[in-house]
């Protein structure tokens, strides 16, 4: 029970009111990211990132700017479920399963309903993603702190391999976009020998590539680019939530129990892996239909199909952040970028985390309590603000998401290079989003290659290049041999797919 | 040109991106194997991690080249269409000429100034909004931007001739 005291000791450090305010201004800005074209939990959070700088410096200045920034995720979660009930737009890739159930209800005149529906439900999958992480996480840092360069190099491994083993598009693709990420992170001084690498003699180059601009253009160019394409016209349902709607929804919500956790431990299971809040929410949702006593009526506006997708969306992005706590191995690009936060406030992220600065972890912790429920009254009596942004035309939108996009660019390290990077990064967002190449591997290895890069050098040191020092031990080798088969995944399933369409049609 | 007609297939594009990514890896291969990419007498080479990096992109490419050569029907479809393009390039120019306009070699108009003229031609061309409806919002951003970054969070952005003119540096 040291967590429960842990906790406590969070609270008190959440629970003062600069921080209370920022949890406020944190969610509203979230939401507000969530509902915009072009700005999303990654980016948003990217941006906003070089603003804490100076916060981060006071006593205690880190635990509010992780707080500041952790709440503008909490909001950007919870703003993606407005867009995809309202105007059939996901904000965000794993808000597309909310889209199927949500819409037609909103279009029924029950957008109240399905609102109040995802946001309760958004609730309470990340309540009970951030219990487990109260419980779990100590647990695994405390297990992690015995490991070495080898372990690293197999969670890392077995990060990567997630990505090629669930990416429902071509495994090449994700390869190639995630190898392109590592290539990046090569750019520039190698730490180990102070050799230049890849930098050609371009001085520009020497300082290496920053994901925070690659987040910022890859997510928000990139997307503006695509709206714009679309010739985009919102054509919204009216947003008209008063405390009768929500009453009488929340009476309708316990009848969806058994939906609800079963969601909840979907997302969970799927969030610790990297890349699983999309597959969660489909996953969720799936199951849903399979399960429930109307499943067949799923889809023509069921109030029950958007608690399964929602619920497992946000279990899922709330426990993305597990991995990145206590193994300094974030889940989803908007953990790497909190993590990139961590790194730039002189913090790291890893087992030791919890050790060296346990108030700032219990601190964060207690305010993903509190950012929640902070988060899930904003949403509920602000809704027709938020929903009123999205009517303002996009010829007005669009200008000054790119100047905040660029703004944000040049801000990360006061360089006009960077806002270049970001607008080359842009147009890649834009034909990688058409051609289906995953982004997020990218933006993943980008971060965590050169660490990966000094734990495989470090394990290639200790065994004088023997590989064999990735199953040199049961823990080292469960982990390395659950990356290959999960990297070997796609060939794996197509194997057995064959093998079963053999015994169908033979019996 | 028509407005529905295909600028590029599928196919085209597919086989472009991949060829990109190959020559990037090939790139990384090089250089890599000019640092080196062996064992030396204290471990291995500055070049020993990223040479494998870019054997993995070459040989992810080639299988994204030879899935894109057998595409089929799919691989005949556009691309992006005339229309589209046109769309993406009314944006893309004028955002290339605004971060120009922050600054280059010759001379900065500063970013608030430049924000100000970017959003309003935007808002002229592609929203056919008139002065009085262009002037408060490109001005009224830039002053929040302005009141956001230079006074509460004391980040400084590029300025230029105006914030010069008016005692900001």
């Amino acid at each position: 029970m040291q967590e429960i005291q842990s906790l406590m000791g969070g609270f008190a450090v959440a629970m003062s009111w600069f921080n209370l305010a920022l949890m406020l201004a944190g969610v509203s800005l979230g939401v507000l990211i969530g509902v915009l074209p072009g700005l999303g939990g990654a980016n948003g959070v990217a941006i906003l990132l070089p603003l804490t700088f100076t916060m981060s410096q006071q006593p205690g200045g880190a635990t509010s700017a992780i707080i500041l920034l952790s709440c503008i995720y909490w909001g950007a979660l919870f703003g993606g479920a407005i867009t995809s009930i309202l105007f059939n737009i996901p904000g965000e890739p794993w808000s597309v399963a909310t889209t199927f159930d949500g819409y037609p209800l909103a279009q029924k005149g029950r957008a109240g309903a399905a609102l109040t529906a995802a946001f309760t439900s958004s609730f309470i999958g990340a309540l009970v993603a951030v219990i487990l992480i109260t419980f779990i996480s100590p647990i695994i840092a405390r297990f992690a702190l015995r490991f070495g360069p080898p372990e690293f190099f197999s969670v890392y491994l077995l990060t990567f391999s997630a990505f090629v083993g669930m990416a429902k598009g071509a495994p090449f693709k994700t390869i190639a976009a995630m190898m392109t990420g590592f290539a990046l992170a090569a750019v520039g001084i190698d730490t180990v020998t102070g050799q230049l690498r890849l930098t050609f003699e371009i001085p520009a180059l020497l300082k290496g590539f920053d994901f925070l601009i690659a987040v910022i253009g890859l997510f928000g160019i990139g997307e503006i680019l695509l709206t714009i394409e679309e010739g985009l016209e919102f054509k919204g349902a009216k947003a008209k939530l008063n405390m009768r709607v929500v009453l009488e929804t929340w009476k309708e919500l316990p009848r969806y129990w058994k939906t609800s956790i079963r969601s909840s431990a979907v997302g969970c299971l799927m969030g610790i892996v990297p890349g699983g809040a999309t597959p969660a929410s489909f996953m969720s949702y799936g199951l849903a239909k399979r399960m429930s006593r109307d499943g067949e009526e799923f889809g023509t506006g069921k109030v029950e199909g958007v608690v399964a997708p929602e619920t497992a969306a946000h279990a899922a992005g709330t426990s993305a952040l597990l991995p990145m706590l206590t193994l300094g191995v974030p889940g989803s690009p908007t953990a790497a970028v909190l993590l990139g936060g961590l790194l730039i406030w002189g913090l790291q992220p890893g087992p030791l985390l919890f050790v060296e600065k346990a108030d700032f972890v219990w601190g964060l912790i207690a305010s993903m309590y509190l950012g929640n429920i902070v988060g899930l009254i904003v949403v509920l009596t602000c809704v027709p603000l938020f929903a009123s942004i999205l009517r303002i035309p996009f010829a007005i939108i669009a200008p000054v998401i790119l100047v905040i996009c660029a703004i944000g660019a040049y801000t990360v390290h006061n360089s006009m290079f960077d806002v270049w990077l970001m607008l080359v990064f842009g147009v890649l967002g834009y034909v990688f989003k058409k051609l289906d190449y995953p982004m997020a591997p990218l933006v993943l290895a980008l971060v965590l290659g050169d660490r990966a890069e000094d734990s495989f050098r470090q394990s290639m040191l200790g065994s004088q290049g023997d590989m064999g020092i990735f199953f040199a031990n049961p823990l080292v080798g469960t982990i390395t041999s659950a990356a290959l088969l999960l990297l070997f995944w796609p060939l794996i399933s197509r194997a057995i797919a064959i093998a079963r369409g053999r015994n169908g049609r033979g019996g | 040109m028509e407005e529905g007609k295909s600028v590029a297939s599928m196919r085209a594009a597919e086989l472009v991106m991949a060829g990109v990514f190959l020559a990037f890896g090939a790139l990384v291969m090089w250089d890599s194997k000019r640092l080196g990419s062996a064992w030396a007498d204290d471990g291995p080479q500055a070049g020993y991690f990223p040479f494998y990096i870019g054997l993995f992109i070459v040989v992810a490419s080639a299988a994204n080249i030879f899935r894109a050569l057998n595409l089929g029907e799919k691989g005949r479809a556009a691309f992006v269409e005339w229309g589209q393009l046109k769309m993406v390039l009314s944006v893309m120019l004028p955002t290339c000429v605004y971060v120009a306009l922050i600054a280059n070699p010759w001379f900065s108009l500063g970013i608030y100034l430049a924000s100000a003229l970017f959003i309003a031609y935007f808002m002229w061309r592609l929203g056919k909004y008139g002065p009085a409806k262009i002037v408060p919002v490109a001005l009224g951003v830039v002053v929040f931007f302005f009141l956001m970054f230079e006074i509460w969070f004391k980040v400084p952005l590029p300025k230029g001739p105006i914030e010069a003119a008016l005692g900001f540096n």
